[in-house]
């Protein structure tokens, strides 16, 4: 499991993660929503290591991220940050390959090819492994940085809005995809989602955020109630049961 | 998707760009001018007058102390000065860097001023030595100012670098000026490895030897250029790996600097070359800039003897003049390629 412990993390006197404490990463997805600015990118970077807290601690299966080594909880753990710009000149199979580090060092083995090969597969990116990735749409781009996460073959994998830049379909491949991960690999998958009806949908927890908080931690099902939603988004969600199904309805 | 059960795929489609024929190619053309840079010159040296063995063996004495420690100097210079710009970029992230558009060269000259003032006698090593401390210092300087001047541009970087650049230069012209030492400031700042002999050129080797400290670290140097986030995310130590990088510039600048002075343009040109051709995975880059580079400097320098024959042109102008055009030839590409 992840696990935060009072952490705090302030920006120029902005408290953003406000003294959280919650453990989370447990079998299946789990969907993190919030409006913007709720602190969720900021949690995702405490939890990688990317940005320090000004209080608590945070740990992966036991290990506090401060202080384990970074190898050892690459292979633990994947974050895929919300915007990703890469100016270098890479291929698809060059950006997946580089998913592997962490296993290989540079030295590819006959495992880690399968992987790479697999999470290329996957996200049926075959056709495109030898373009450049300035040379992709940015859905097709996307798909090539969930395949480098996919390669990467961790137990936690984070992902940051994943569903940005992908068209009807694609999100709905993409999230498929990410309870296959789940169900099939055993992966434990953490999703920052904006659409509430792919949380409900996909997800089998919803955490969800403000200002800093976490304000509901829920199997989905739970979270999918106008009230809940309301206090979330300080806007009024209608939600209606469709086919057996909770959809909120925010569209206007 | 119905990715369930992924079939191992046919590579049909190239995993990456190969470009064996082009390799072989370059490879060649290596090798014919470095043959081609031992035999031209004032005194003769060909094949047939060493073959001949003729009188007493001035050919051969040529040959070994000045001609191919010339070479060899201007192969090492050549490819590490464009393994060097590679590194750069891929530290900055960004395709207009290299150590004289970062102020490295010229804290390095600075270094080297400093040395000839204060321990004139100073032996070649510990030249090398500060400027090579001096470079680091301008590298991290360079590296910190750019993270502090959030530069939305990436033409804007390099402008920063030359911004540095001017300052630090102007100060050590100022003292260059003071202390009557402009003329040796001339002539580092002028490329030519027409003064290269035996027993004063081998600091190029440790040059030579970074680019196999380059290519064993290509990996680290490739999830680099992806950014810090990303860096982060597969375990690797970024600053660690920045230093490392940061040291490698450092030293070949150094040992270029004072085995034959300024060299422009090389580390700008060659690896944006190379990033078009295969990209910019380090790994694969490597091979490609350190031969591309070694070529054209090789070539220049061959210009350079003989397009005012018996006279020697500095080195350092065929390449500023041949490393323009190439780079304006960049530009207009990218622009037309319109990303
Ligand atoms: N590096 C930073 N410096 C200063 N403030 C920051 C920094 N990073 C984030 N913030 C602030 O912290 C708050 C939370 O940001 P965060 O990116 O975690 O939000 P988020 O929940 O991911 O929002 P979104 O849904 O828009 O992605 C925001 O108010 C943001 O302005
Ligand atoms: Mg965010």
């Amino acid at each position: 499991m992840i696990a935060l412990e009072g952490v705090t993390k302030r920006y120029a006197g902005q408290t953003v993660v406000d003294d959280v404490s919650i453990s989370f990463g447990g079998e299946g997805v789990t969907a993190l929503i919030g409006p913007n600015g709720a602190g969720k990118s900021t949690l995702f970077g405490l939890v990688g290591r990317l940005v320090r807290p000004d209080a608590g601690r945070v740990t992966v299966d036991g290990l506090d991220v401060a202080t384990t080594s970074s190898q050892e909880l690459a292979r633990r753990l994947a974050v895929l940050r919300q915007d990703n710009h890469v100016a270098a000149r890479l291929t698809v199979h060059d950006l997946v390959e580089f998913g592997r580090f962490p296993h290989s060092r540079g030295r590819l083995t006959v495992a880690d090819r399968e992987h790479i090969e697999r999470a290329i597969a996957y996200l049926e990116l075959d056709a495109y492994r030898g373009r450049f990735l300035d040379e992709l749409s940015g859905g097709q781009r996307q798909r090539a940085f969930i395949a480098m996460v996919l390669a990467q073959d961790t137990e936690y994998v984070l992902l940051d809005e994943p569903l940005n830049n992908l068209d009807l379909r694609h999100m709905t491949e993409i999230m498929r995809l990410v309870r296959e991960m789940a169900d099939q690999l055993g992966k434990r998958v953490v999703t920052v989602l904006h659409d509430v009806n792919f949380a409900a949908t996909y997800a089998d927890r919803i955490v969800a955020m403000r200002e800093g908080r976490v304000v509901a931690d829920a199997p989905a099902r739970e979270v999918m109630r106008p009230e809940v939603l309301a206090a979330v988004y300080d806007t009024t969600v209608d939600v209606r049961e469709i086919d057996g199904r909770p959809v909120a309805l925010y569209y206007g | 998707m119905t990715a369930l059960h992924p079939q191992p795929t046919s590579t049909s489609t190239p995993a990456r760009p190969r470009r064996t024929g082009a390799g072989v190619l370059v490879g060649v053309l290596l090798a014919v001018l470095a043959v081609a840079s031992l035999f031209i010159g004032v005194s003769d040296v060909s094949p047939v007058s060493l073959l001949s063995g003729d009188s007493d063996g001035t050919a051969a004495f040529l040959l070994v102390a000045s001609r191919i420690p010339r070479t060899v100097a201007l192969v090492l210079a050549g490819a590490s000065l464009g393994i060097a710009g590679l590194i750069m970029q891929m530290l900055v992230r960004n395709k207009f860097v290299e150590p004289s558009t970062t102020g490295v060269t010229e804290f390095a000259t600075l270094g080297m001023l400093g040395t000839t003032v204060v321990v004139p006698g100073m032996a070649v090593v510990g030249k090398t030595a500060v400027a090579a401390v001096f470079g680091l210092v301008g590298t991290w300087v360079f590296l910190r100012v750019v993270r502090a001047v959030p530069v939305r541009q990436l033409v804007l970087v390099p402008l920063v670098g030359i911004m540095l650049g001017g300052v630090v230069g102007a100060v050590t012209t100022f003292f260059a000026y003071r202390l009557d030492l402009l003329q040796s400031l001339m002539q580092w700042s002028q490329g030519s490895f027409a003064g290269v002999m035996q027993g004063r050129y081998e600091f190029v080797w440790i040059a030579g030897a970074m680019v196999v400290v380059a290519w064993v670290a290509a990996d680290r140097f490739s999830v680099i250029g992806l950014g810090e986030e990303f860096a982060t995310n597969l375990g690797l130590d970024f600053r660690r790996v920045v230093a490392v990088g940061m040291v490698v510039v450092a030293v070949i600048t150094a040992a270029v600097l004072v085995t034959a002075g300024l060299i422009p343009f090389l580390g700008l040109v060659v690896p944006n070359v190379v990033s078009l051709l295969i990209g910019d995975n380090v790994r694969r880059a490597i091979p490609w800039v350190a031969v591309l580079g070694a070529v054209l400097v090789v070539a220049c320098d061959i210009v350079a003897r003989t397009v005012r024959f018996p006279y020697e042109i500095p080195l350092s102008v065929v390449v500023g003049v041949v490393g323009a055009v190439l780079f304006l030839w960049l530009l207009l590409r990218r622009r037309s390629r319109a990303h």
